[in-house]
């Protein structure tokens, strides 16, 4: 069945210079040249709405915008529903999406404003006085220990140093680039925080960021050896992803070319598929085994994190990981992003990562293990502020990765499952790869960064607090607005006003 | 002294140097207006060669330059290692342009040659292809002299 396009190209042919930069850059094929009518011209069905014609247009000639032709309005059967019938009545296939949930569910960042101090208790000016934004993950001592001779006993579990609270969190590499990859681990080693490697692997050439690498190990066990796991700072055991939770992997064969295959152990153009569960996991019991084989086979030197999605049992789910033997827990909301999922697993499946975290965080400091583990929260943390109000709800640091996707020149089109991304990042074409210089790439991380932890100090001097870790859990430094009875109770918050 | 380089692993081929190329050298203040319905001259070209590498080329600024010494009218000088042309004595020869072993001098719409100045003629400030290159691949810096 014929559509009319989702978006149309509107060129404006008075400032079309035809230099012809549109029809180079575009990977969907969008835009040509008619040498005869000495025109562009457009087929819109195939664009993406990735914006890439419109950033490089020197003229500012092209603009693209959503059609307005729409079936027969229906607020129970939208457009999008009607065409999604259509597409299944055709091909008989489960729908494909990328990036996380953009559908209208609640945002309780939006709805929970932070405190700042008047008259009483001063703030802090951050740009005169000293603001500390180094955390520190990983399992505390519960009492202070002494040793036989009477001298304190300084000998602490493993942990993971961060400049500030934020890391880059899991993209495998095939999922995305090289040069993607090579920016994430440039930025994280200068600006001393962690990227995490996906299950993909470690390209040979990132061991030299190891110690701003997190190794992961999901499912699929690939890409997964000895140096891998003694490559890095942390490792991460992946039981589950916020934007697919319950489901595993699956690299089609087309991407697992050259490195990416070499990598990640498996043979070139074979699928790279992760399973669901873990196979040797059905329980807490399992799961310590695991963590604590991961512990054995790097000699106790790093912190085990164990990656779980945010669903509904999250509180109870976190309880038994803080007492399976890990270090970090990392909790990934509903709206965290992902290179390919089912459409229908990745909009209506888990929960908001908000009350997630704030039920993890009581749930742990009531059963006296809160300390046992550190919390790490991510599924759609957008900015500084998103950053404070998730370390006030308890968590100890955020993991990013649209966010950091967009500082590398993600446009959020939502088609990296296409494996055509034009600016570089989700696609292993060479040609497509090298639009991402990491030269570039890593710098507007860094500077992303810089500016977050700028805007964090601000706020936290606001708040007459200059040090994070006297923020982590202090809940009293959120009011919420908007929000039920229910809702406020869960997350522990008071309402504005209270 | 600087001079532009050319990185071409990161090279596009998107020709947007060309075209911000032949705006700088236009002496208009639109782009528009400067470049819509007339064929381009610019003195950057990006050349693609048989594996589908691009990569742009401009006047390398030589030590030595042939293009100086080929000149009959004696419009080709270097100056601070610079090498620049003066179009009021340029016969249009184009003695210069077979000479170049870069294939950087090229005629311009008058027939007479032109060649890269570094946008040091021109109202840019800065060579206009390295500052509109979208991926760093045009680069203006100092590297010492090579021979």
């Amino acid at each position: 069945m014929n559509f009319y396009p989702e978006f149309e190209v509107v060129r404006n042919d008075s400032r079309c210079i035809r230099c012809r930069v549109c029809e180079r850059q575009c990977a969907n094929e969008v835009h040509w040249y008619d040498a005869d009518g000495k025109v562009m011209l457009s087929d819109e069905s195939k664009c993406v709405n990735c914006q890439r014609c419109v950033t490089l247009c020197p003229t500012r000639a092209l603009k693209i915008v959503k059609s307005d032709c729409r079936l027969r309005e229906n607020a129970n059967y939208s457009d999008q529903t009607i065409k999604e019938i259509y597409r299944q009545a055709e091909t008989g296939g489960v729908l494909l999406s990328s990036m996380g949930n953009p559908n209208p569910l609640p945002v309780y960042w939006d709805k929970i404003l932070i405190n700042a101090s008047q008259v009483t208790n001063p703030p802090i000016d951050p740009l005169r006085e000293p603001m500390e934004t180094r955390v520190f993950l990983g399992k505390k001592p519960e009492h202070i220990t002494r040793n036989a001779d009477g001298t304190l006993n300084t000998q602490l579990a493993p942990q993971l140093t961060l400049s500030m609270p934020v890391m880059f969190s899991a993209m495998s590499y095939g999922s995305i680039s090289y040069n993607a990859h090579a920016s994430l681990a440039r930025a994280a080693s200068a600006l001393g925080i962690c990227y995490n490697t996906g299950e993909g692997g470690l390209h040979e050439d990132f061991y030299k960021y190891g110690k701003n690498t997190i190794v992961q190990v999901a499912s699929g066990r690939f890409g997964v050896h000895k140096d891998y796991l003694e490559a890095g700072a942390a490792i991460e055991i992946k039981m589950g992803q916020g934007a697919k939770p319950g489901i595993g992997g699956h690299l089609p064969g087309t991407k697992a070319v050259g490195d990416v295959a070499k990598t990640r152990m498996i043979p070139e153009g074979s699928d790279a598929i992760s399973p669901a569960p873990h196979h040797d996991i059905y329980s807490i019991e399992d799961l310590r085994q695991l963590v604590y084989s991961l512990k054995e086979a790097t000699e106790y030197r790093l912190p085990v994190i164990v990656k779980v999605a945010a669903v509904h049992n999250i509180a109870a789910i976190a309880s038994g990981i803080a007492r399976s033997g890990a270090d970090i827990i990392a909790i990934d909301g509903f709206r965290g992003g992902t290179g390919a999922a089912p459409t229908r697993i990745r909009d209506n499946d888990g929960i908001p990562i908000e009350p997630a975290l704030a039920a993890v965080d009581k749930r742990l400091r009531d059963e006296g293990i809160r300390n046992n583990v550190s919390i790490v929260c991510g599924g759609s943390v957008r900015s500084a502020s998103d950053v404070v109000k998730a370390i006030a709800l308890g968590a100890d640091a955020c993991y990013i990765a649209t966010a950091a996707c967009l500082a590398m020149g993600c446009h959020l089109c939502r088609s990296c499952h296409t494996g055509k991304c034009n600016w570089g990042i989700a696609t292993q074409r060479p040609d497509l790869v090298k639009r991402l210089n990491p030269d570039i790439g890593s710098q507007r991380l860094i500077n992303l960064m810089d500016a977050w932890r700028h805007e964090i100090k601000e706020l936290m001097g606001g708040m007459g607090i200059n040090s994070i870790e006297a923020l982590r859990g202090n809940r009293l430094m959120l009011r919420g607005v908007g929000l039920t009875e229910k809702e406020l109770e869960i997350l522990g918050i008071a309402h504005a006003g209270e | 002294m600087k001079r532009i380089y050319v990185k071409e692993e990161w090279c596009l081929g998107c020709r947007l140097c060309e075209y911000n190329c032949a705006f700088a050298n236009s002496g208009m203040t639109d782009m528009v207006k400067a470049l819509r319905g007339k064929e381009i001259h610019p003195r950057i070209q990006v050349e693609t060669d048989a594996d589908g590498i691009t990569y742009a080329v401009s006047c390398r600024h030589c030590t030595d330059p042939i293009c100086v010494k080929s000149c009959i009218a004696g419009a080709i000088s270097k100056k601070d290692g610079v090498i620049e042309i003066d179009h009021s004595k340029c016969v249009g020869c184009l003695t210069c342009v077979l000479v170049c072993p870069y294939g950087c001098v090229v005629e311009d719409e008058g027939g007479a040659a032109q060649k890269c100045e570094l946008c040091m003629k021109n109202t840019c400030g800065a060579p206009a292809c390295v500052k509109g290159c979208p991926n760093g691949a045009i680069v203006y810096e100092e590297r010492g002299e090579a021979e």
